[in-house]
């Protein structure tokens, strides 16, 4: 394991916070991504079964 | 025009909204800071010329929503639009509807509520210069923010986050130029910038609000 | 064949269709192993210590934030100017992603300073304007919120957009000024730039470029899903009006 020394909190904190917002943020995206383009294939359908 | 002035001035005070509210408003956030800071003189009078500053922002703040609402809702706006004046005019005059019945009572009454944070003697004249060359940009810029968030139902929280940070660099320089003048340093500089601010407030922001009022009434 | 032609929404959702999983893939090539390298490859700085390691998420995510509003101010431009849908959909796009920058920037900022000025916070003018900027990404984000037509939504965010940069930039000469008046000279120096040697520069534009292209990357998707989102909208409308 790598030898962090006295700044091991600020390091891991900071690393820490920047891969957990990134990550949210990633999932936040993906998840509306596949929301949004099901909810507009099912509007599609419901169009052209109605013609 | 002076119509339009005459008419949105008389309907301020009749409201009875901005003129006293504002004023009110301004005396009690200068009377609840020595409540929360300390009645140490020193204090108070080394962060007076900020305190007022702040609070002559925050006064601004409140009549905001009010210089496009009323008109938007009773469709006076869109005789507004459809009349004579550009709407930038009606912009202008407007914007400067809000800073005779607000700004300009702030701008008096502020050396005088400098007494209850134990302002020293030149701060009370740099106090009142800062806030009469500042407020004209603060009702201009406010005007534009109501603009933008005038068809909107629930506006007045949103148009505080949208105007507060537009601001900023006008309250800096003002205060700034405030604070030096007190401490009996050279605030020539950010009086002229904070001059800079207001003036091109005042000669470019008519247009932005004005298309953005468009955009809203469309 | 111009770029305008990508302006043309359906255009544009078939090429970043094709595109997207190219810039997904370059974005985890460059990104991960510029934060592996960073993080467990790099040596101690002679006056930083090993809190250097921040310098790999915090160099980046404070040129984004910078960079996507930019990015947000060309595209308010283009659909003011010119109305293509696919510019305004962008820039609500990133709005989001810039605020997460900045909120990195700051955040890795404070836990660096800590150790390093024996303060979370100082009114330094970069720390400032990055306070400032954080607050004008909210106000855009909270006009888009507020608004429901989106056409009108996205006219009024643009033109606040505009507004606010001209704003957020006489802020950032103001806060320098306002500093240097208060403080003799500045006694935080962020610029490390100038002395950044070799073995800490090459990870870093990796990690530089792996954020840009997860920008890119999450972008696209935002975009087209925002996109979607107004086609969605214009069938449901549709809808509603052929059942009354």
């Amino acid at each position: 394991m790598l030898e962090l020394g006295k700044y091991a909190n600020a390091i891991l904190s900071s690393w820490g916070i920047t891969l957990g917002l990134l990550i949210a943020l990633i999932l936040v995206t993906w998840r509306r991504s596949v929301h949004v383009k099901k909810a507009l294939h099912a509007a599609e359908k419901r169009a052209s079964d109605n013609g | 025009m002076i119509a339009l002035l005459v008419r949105d001035m008389r309907l301020a005070m009749r409201a009875g909204g901005g003129f006293g509210l504002g004023l009110a408003f301004f005396l009690i956030v200068s009377t609840l800071v020595p409540f929360g800071v300390g009645p140490e003189a020193a204090i108070l009078s080394r962060i007076a010329p900020g305190i007022l500053w702040v609070g002559a922002l925050l006064a601004c703040l409140l009549s905001l929503d009010r210089i496009f609402q009323l008109d938007f809702e009773d469709g006076s706006l869109d005789l507004l639009a459809t009349a004579p004046i550009p709407m930038e005019g009606t912009v202008a005059i407007k914007a400067l509807a809000h800073w005779l019945v607000t700004g300009l009572p702030l701008t008096l009454a502020a050396p005088g509520f400098g007494a209850l944070m134990n302002l020293q003697s030149p701060g009370h004249y740099w106090i009142f210069i800062t806030l009469l060359i500042g407020t004209p940009a603060l009702s201009m810029i406010g005007a534009f923010g109501a603009a933008l968030t005038v068809g909107l139902k629930r506006g007045g929280l949103l148009l505080s986050l949208l105007v507060l940070p537009l601001y900023i660099p006008t309250l800096i320089f003002g205060a700034e130029a405030a604070t030096r003048g007190t401490a009996g340093l050279s605030a020539l500089t950010p009086l002229l910038m904070m001059a800079g601010i207001t003036a091109g407030s005042i000669a470019l922001l008519p247009f932005a609000a004005a298309a953005a009022l468009r955009i809203n009434l469309r | 064949m111009s770029l305008w032609e990508f302006a043309n929404p359906v255009k544009f959702m078939a090429l970043s269709g094709k595109v997207l999983p190219w810039v997904i893939g370059l974005a985890a090539l460059t990104l991960v192993p510029g934060l592996i390298w960073g993080f467990f490859f790099t040596p101690e700085a002679t006056n930083f210590g090993n809190s250097v390691k921040i310098i790999y998420i915090h160099v980046p995510s404070a040129m984004m934030a910078i960079n996507i509003w930019v990015m947000m101010l060309v595209t308010s431009l283009i659909w003011i100017v010119r109305r293509h849908h696919v510019s305004v959909r962008a820039a609500k796009a990133a709005a989001l992603i810039g605020v997460t920058m900045t909120v990195i920037a700051l955040i890795t900022g404070a836990i660096w300073g800590e150790p390093m000025w024996g303060t979370y916070w100082a009114w330094d003018p970069r720390l400032t304007s990055f306070l400032i900027l954080f607050l004008f990404y909210l106000g855009y984000m909270a006009l888009w919120a507020a608004i429901e037509n989106p056409d009108t939504a996205a006219d009024l965010t643009s033109v606040l957009c505009i507004v606010g940069s001209v704003f957020a930039l006489l802020s950032r000469y103001a806060v320098n000024f306002w500093n240097q008046g208060l403080h003799q000279g500045a006694s935080l120096s962020l610029d490390k730039e100038e002395h950044v040697a070799d073995v800490y520069y090459q990870p870093l534009l990796l990690c530089i470029a792996g954020f840009v292209l997860l920008f890119v990357a999450l972008v696209l998707i935002r975009t087209r899903t925002e996109l979607r989102l107004v086609r969605l909208h214009r069938l449901e409308i549709r809808e509603r009006m052929k059942d009354a």
